[in-house]
């Protein structure tokens, strides 16, 4: 059968094309240039593409806007910074090839990453192994500052237990003891799901039943069915990103909010902003939130990342990005070097200033096990706010993060250092 | 429990009525054209796409009514250029290609519109349950079902009484013969993988009503309807009718027992077919061998 | 007059086979200095080492595909299951890299063997789509058993342990470039073993089912029997090439086994060239390299990938060694 659209261009010219193209570009960039003042480089590994772009987007955009304002002031130590970015595609394989990458070809001093908690647990290993300071931006999993905890691995992001303990005491009062739980099926769920039911415990409630999901499940239905035939007081949706933006929609859809309270502990601004107005709905904590009146240095960075952001405000994830890039140009120019056993050490009980921890209460990265002991912003989403359609949720308390946390002696963390 | 479990059948029903509405546009293509359109799953997103640009013009409605033929012709212009050179080669080829056109849809809709999920709404009056107890039957999942009984309906008439259905149908039995006939065969493919495609540009207006509207929401949905087809039969429409609605059910009374495997229930599913009667339950033996 | 046709078509049959030899050690030096080279050129040698295992893994599936005309779109499955076996026994079983690749390789294996009985009998579209199936089984009975794979998290706390052999160690834990020939030793025993067997009447056989199935069953050849025997052979190799993935990344994880990793490795043979033993390697490089340069300069990477596919397949079905191959004729 002959075909009736007969491409003007076979494969000779194609490849022409193609060498023309290539020769263009140059293989510059895979030839190392020559060494003169070597800037300081931090990595970042991010799923850049796949389920969690959004997120890790933002987080890389708060990374590009902290190694502005350090070069701005100077760089570290003098010398300018540079921020390489990779993609981890959301698997395994490819983060921790890239972290290799940036480590053994790039020559990066320090490591920020990645959104995904296996992946930011694969790339500690390889951090660890080839002794770079490592800060874990946006994964959540509680080994990463538990049981799995390394010399050289800080975290900014809450664990499970710091969510749970911030909301549940909330929750408990407002809305009554029975809870029925929406979990997602992955590690982070399941230590969520565990964190809450003990605080539940504690408090005397009871859950009337917990839901499995798979990941990336569309439809919830099945699972709202067997959550109101248990009738509880409290929908608990642990679920998050594009699942908590299913799952909330057909909860408004279904009328449920108006038989059961909805709530949950992690919430997220991109997720918020993904909901129609009406599916706005729920007590959530937020792990930083923009709107905070009186509070220094929050106007100009959200200023600031309006600039790059279309206008847009920035989220919580902005946050963990420009936290995590600040915190080697604090540690390393107030320690005059880049040795990460020595930064690592300086990091324990370290202070964030006003500048860059951008919420009221002390903040600082705790010696026991690395965590960033950062706030919890509990409180309730809107619709739209009355002075800007970016403000979803209205912050009830702010709850400082050696509140929420759990003693070191509970994560499980044993830093050793090495000989 | 009983009504837990009438319940969950009934929305797997549901459920299963939205792969049905897929799986119809990928068996369309795959028995015409024996192509394997792993890129279906992108149409459906640009389906949900081009509605949330185009409802700020003309609202809900009018995004349901003109996003399918648009991506009908997004689909006509793909089929043209990259599809119509694979005909008549082993199907692995057109496997492939739609497997890279899926990675370009994708990234192409993350690109224009951002990764950010877009919040999509849909008209209040739909939004409402039917009642307290059977709160998961909204009006709009059932006016999804009807959207799909509508769909099926025209999709009938289409095949069975229109000229060009009934080419459609010939071509599937015989494709030699309908070219021998002197019918033009390419404009017939591409007017059969249009409409496969309309279907699946029809799937994302209504998808993004019900889930949040992101560049990768077509990649979940694209299984099940491959599954679809061939639990119900390569190659019979009413078995992919079936087979839909059927994984649908499967998967909500799974949900009620154990609802961390009511997405593997469906693959368990198509491995025992195809080990214990693999031209599905409506096929034909042969089809694609 | 025939004695001089006879000398003529020797020398030409002596320089194919001088040819050969010489495409042979060609290869075989690239991928020795490879550590070497690559770095000057802004490689970096855990590329390599990607680059082997994955190709391994390629040419463990043109072994079916290309040898014996059997698409199997379900191999990562496999290939998952070799990265678990490893990881598995790394962590609970032994401290030995040598034992947990044999672990790696037999669990993968014999999965892979023993459900080719049941897969056999179909063809076509029809066993690509059940070894989709059987794929998709396995990734989530790997995302679900998180008790003993760690679900989506991944299996990991474990790492490929040096190698002691009494006398000396060879530390292919912190060394790199240690660890990359270490891992091309095991992609040789494996290509070698390939080499043998395809060289052998059994993979003449395979091919003879390639060509024209009908006929080989005409001539009384066991279709059934081979094509399980071809299946279960490649299912080895390519869980061989799932623990050393397991063993590169110090990690093992559910994402290994899901259809889109199958759907690379079916890429990268045709973009090699699936009627060549080596396409495979080839593709794969390219595919790695493609990938890992154009993720650093663009997030739309994925874009330029798909675009690869697409534009191979319209324009170079046969691969990059198909394409070479004709154009010398």
């Amino acid at each position: 059968m002959s075909s009736l659209f007969t491409p003007k261009f076979d494969r000779r010219s194609l490849i022409k094309g193609a060498a023309a193209i290539g020769a263009l570009q140059v293989a510059s960039p895979f030839i190392i240039k020559a060494r003169g003042d070597t800037p300081i480089r931090i990595g970042m590994v991010d799923p850049l593409t796949g389920v969690y772009a959004a997120t890790a987007g933002n987080e890389v955009m708060g990374a590009k806007l902290a190694v502005e304002h350090i070069n701005a002031k100077g760089g570290i130590l003098g010398r300018h910074v540079e921020l390489l970015v990779e993609d981890s595609a959301n698997d395994v394989g490819t983060g921790v090839q890239k972290a290799r990458k940036l480590i053994e070809r790039d020559q990066v001093n320090f490591m920020i990453g990645d959104v995904n908690s296996g992946i930011a647990a694969a790339i500690s290993q390889v951090t660890n192994e080839k002794k770079v300071l490592h800060v874990v931006s946006g994964g959540h999993t509680d080994s990463i500052t538990g049981k799995d905890c390394k010399w050289n691995v800080f975290r900014v992001c809450n664990t499970t237990r710091m969510e749970a303990n911030s909301v549940s005491n909330v929750l408990f009062k407002k809305y009554g003891k029975k809870w029925h739980f929406i979990t997602p099926d992955y590690a982070f769920g399941h230590t969520l799901y565990d964190a809450c039911t003990d605080d539940l415990k504690k408090l005397g409630g009871t859950v009337t039943g917990n839901e499995l999901t798979p990941l990336g499940t569309a439809d919830f239905a099945a699972f709202l069915i067997k959550a109101r035939a248990a009738n509880p007081d409290v929908l608990i949706l642990l679920v998050q990103g594009s699942d908590m933006i299913n799952c909330l929609k057909q909860v408004v859809q279904f009328g449920l909010n108006k038989q059961i309270h909805v709530a949950g502990t992690q919430q997220e601004l991109e997720s918020l902003a993904g909901l129609p107005p009406e599916a706005r709905i729920g007590v959530w904590m937020f792990e930083w939130y923009w709107k905070q009146p009186g509070v220094a240095g929050v106007d100009k960075f959200v200023a600031d990342i309006r600039k790059m952001n279309n206008g847009n405000v920035p989220t919580a994830r902005h946050w963990f990005g420009y936290t995590s890039a600040m915190t080697f140009a604090l540690v390393a120019n107030a320690q005059k070097t880049t040795d990460a056993v020595k930064l690592a050490a300086a990091l324990e009980n370290f202070e964030l200033p006003a500048d860059v921890k951008l919420q009221p209460n002390k903040v600082y990265y705790r010696k026991g096990d690395h965590q960033l002991m950062t706030s919890a912003f509990v409180g309730e989403a809107q619709s739209k706010g009355k002075d800007d359609p970016e403000d979803l949720f209205r912050v009830d308390e702010i709850i400082p993060g050696d509140k929420t946390a759990p003693a070191v002696s509970e994560t499980g963390c044993n830093v050793r250092w090495p000989a | 429990m009983w009504q837990l479990l009438l319940f969950n059948i009934t929305n797997g029903l549901i459920v299963g009525a939205f792969y049905v509405l897929m799986a119809l546009g990928l068996s369309l293509i795959l028995n015409l054209s024996n192509v394997i359109n792993f890129a279906h799953g992108g149409f459906l997103v640009i389906g949900g796409y081009v509605a949330y640009a185009l409802t700020p013009y003309v609202g809900f409605w009018g995004a349901l009514l003109l996003a399918p033929p648009l991506t009908a012709i997004i689909g006509i212009v793909v089929e043209r250029v990259l599809i119509r050179p694979l005909y008549g080669r082993d199907p692995l080829y057109s496997l492939l290609l739609t497997f890279g056109l899926a990675f370009m849809i994708e990234d192409g809709t993350r690109f224009i519109f951002g990764a950010q999920g877009k919040p999509v709404a849909i008209p209040a009056f739909l939004s409402t349950p039917l009642s307290n107890d059977l709160f998961f039957i909204t009006g709009y999942r059932l006016f999804m079902v009807a959207m799909v009984i509508v769909a099926i309906a025209l999709l009938f008439i289409l095949l069975r009484y229109t000229r060009l259905g009934i080419r459609i149908r010939a071509g599937v039995l015989d494709l030699e013969t309908v070219a021998a006939l002197g019918i033009n065969v390419g404009m017939l493919r591409t007017l059969n993988f249009a409409v496969g495609i309309f279907l699946a540009g029809l799937s994302g207006v209504l998808a993004a009503g019900q889930l949040g509207l992101d560049p990768t929401m077509g990649t979940g949905l694209l299984m099940p309807s491959f599954i679809a087809i061939i639990v119900g039969g390569i190659g019979s429409l009413p078995g992919t009718l079936v087979g839909g609605l059927l994984i649908g059910v499967a998967s909500g009374i799974t949900a009620v027992f154990f609802p961390a495997a009511s997405e593997a229930v469906i693959y368990v599913m198509m491995a025992v077919i195809l080990l214990i009667r693999p031209r599905g339950l409506f096929g034909e033996e042969g089809m694609l061998t | 007059m025939k004695a001089t046709a006879q000398l003529k078509a020797t020398a030409h049959l002596n320089t194919t086979q001088s040819r050969k030899l010489i495409v042979l050690v060609a290869i075989w030096a690239a991928l020795l200095l490879a550590p070497y080279w690559m770095v000057p050129l802004g490689g970096y040698t855990a590329l390599a080492t990607r680059v082997l295992v994955l190709g391994l893994a390629a040419m463990s599936l043109n072994f079916l595909l290309g040898f014996t005309g059997v698409l199997s779109f379900g191999h990562a499955a496999w290939f998952g299951l070799g990265a678990y076996g490893a990881g598995l026994t790394l962590k609970y079983l032994a401290l030995s890299t040598p034992l947990a690749v044999l672990a790696g390789i037999l669990l993968g294996g014999l999965c892979g063997a023993i459900l080719g009985l049941l897969l056999v009998r179909r063809r076509g579209v029809y066993f690509a789509m059940v070894t989709i199936a059987f794929g998709q089984v396995f990734y989530y009975i790997a995302f679900q058993w998180s008790s003993l794979t760690g679900g989506d998290d991944g299996l990991r706390g474990f790492a490929r342990q040096p190698l002691d052999f009494g006398l000396f160690k060879i530390d292919i834990l912190t060394n790199a470039t240690a660890f990359y020939y270490f891992v091309l030793f095991c992609f040789a025993l494996a290509v070698g073993a390939m080499a043998f067997i395809l060289r052998s009447p059994f993979g003449r056989t395979m091919i003879a089912i390639r060509e024209n199935e009908r006929r080989a069953r005409f001539l009384g050849i066991p279709i059934e029997r081979h094509i399980w025997i071809a299946f279960s052979l490649s299912c080895f190799f390519v869980s061989f090439a799932g623990a050393l993935y397991a063993l590169t990344n110090n990690f093992a994880d559910p994402r290994g086994l899901h259809y889109s990793q199958s759907g690379d490795f079916v890429m990268m043979a045709v973009m090699g060239g699936m009627r060549s033993f080596w396409g495979p390697l080839l593709g794969a490089a390219v595919f790695v390299v493609l990938q890992d340069y154009l993720s650093s300069i663009t997030v739309n990477w994925m874009s330029f990938v798909g675009l690869l596919f697409v534009l191979v397949v319209l324009f170079f079905p046969r691969g990059l060694l198909g394409f070479f191959q004709r154009s010398k004729a």
